[in-house]
């Protein structure tokens, strides 16, 4: 059955979601009827509001900038809000999860604290060097420096990488992906001046080290970044800092 | 889970063990395409500064690189940590250096 065939208007799809909380849970299927255009966040919030008004789901803004729907679908980590069900749908069905690597609250709710705690653990927040009484610090958008940040910038905070890491589920205290991106972004921002602690950071227990380059972020991430380019640019100022005696 | 330092000690035994891996092919498939007898490589080997230097490099570069490789498995395949993951890892890397050791000191001293 070809997958636009199931998802005309008038047609129905099993939607299997997991309920539960950190206690444990199990799948309990829906049946939704279904439209060409329908994102997998409608087929959600069509169940909360027809079927069953106890299911618990984030989402935000629906047009993808808030990183706040990310689920579990199929087994894939996604942002729902701009997954079409058409493009995702296997055998008539489709499977949502809470995302992986990230302790469960309720449902499709993950516990995302220890994801941010992370962002601040790697020194992710920008340390300033100027006062808003100095001039502004020209840039040129064509330096190798700003143009290695501008690739990694566009980062939502969804957790699709983090999810999609095989390295966060080995090691609890990995950084993850985004934040290590997010360090990237700075370690390249001639205006921060934060880079001698964050160095430190990226080095630590769970630092950039523990990435095995198999680009699981790389190939989930929604806004087509690449984390693992950035761990790698990481790994090379790491190993620098090594033989400089920064580290 | 690696340090850092582990981390950059594989690198650079990767980074020195392949030149002599592709000297090590090269070298097999020369002596069998040239058909030389064991008798003809010993010959060869015994005493020679170079193949000694060469495969003595190999065997410390082996044992360094797949110690810290079999450490990291043995962490996430087999969550052992601590002393046990650090004692595995001196064992494997001691084990191979040994072996690999005595094949060098067979070829090219005895």
């Amino acid at each position: 059955m070809s997958k636009l065939s199931v998802t005309k208007r008038g047609d129905f799809v099993k939607m299997c979601i997991w309920r539960g909380d950190a206690s444990g849970g199990s799948f309990v299927d829906y049946k939704i009827p279904v439209s060409e255009t329908q994102t997998v966040l409608d087929a959600v919030t069509w169940v909360q509001r027809n079927v069953e008004p106890g299911l618990s789901y984030r989402f935000a803004c629906r047009v993808g900038m808030c990183g706040s729907c990310a689920m579990m679908v199929n087994g894939r980590p996604r942002w729902t809000c701009r997954t079409h069900v058409s493009k995702v749908i296997k055998n008539n069905q489709i499977r949502l999860e809470p995302l992986r690597n990230l302790p469960v609250i309720k449902d499709l709710v993950c516990d995302l604290s220890d994801f941010f705690a992370k962002w601040l653990k790697a020194n992710g927040r920008f340390v300033p060097t100027a006062t808003r009484e100095h001039p502004v610090k020209k840039i040129s958008p064509l330096s190798r420096q700003r143009q290695a940040a501008n690739a990694a910038i566009e980062c939502i905070n969804c957790a699709v990488c983090y999810a999609a890491c095989d390295a966060v589920e080995q090691y609890p205290n990995y950084l993850g992906p985004a934040a290590l991106n997010r360090a990237w972004t700075l370690v390249n921002d001639v205006r921060d001046d934060g880079k001698r602690e964050r160095l430190r950071a990226i080095t630590a227990d769970g630092g950039c080290q523990c990435c095995h380059s198999q680009h699981g972020c790389a190939s989930h991430c929604p806004n087509e970044l690449n984390p693992a380019r950035s761990i790698a640019g990481l790994k090379q100022v790491a190993v620098t800092a090594i033989f400089k005696g920064e580290v | 889970m690696p340090g850092l330092r582990l981390y950059l000690a594989q690198r650079i035994s990767a980074m020195v063990m392949t030149p002599l891996v592709l000297t090590h092919l090269g070298v097999m498939i020369y002596a069998i395409r040239g058909g030389l007898g064991t008798t003809e490589i010993l010959s060869r080997t015994q005493g020679s500064l170079l193949w000694g230097s060469l495969y003595g490099l190999f065997v410390i570069t082996v044992s360094i690189h797949a110690a810290i490789g079999l450490r990291v498995i043995a962490y996430e395949w087999f969550k052992l940590s601590g002393l046990l993951l650090n004692l595995f890892a001196i064992l494997v890397g001691l084990g191979l250096l040994a072996l690999g050791g005595q094949a060098v000191y067979t070829v090219v001293l005895a």
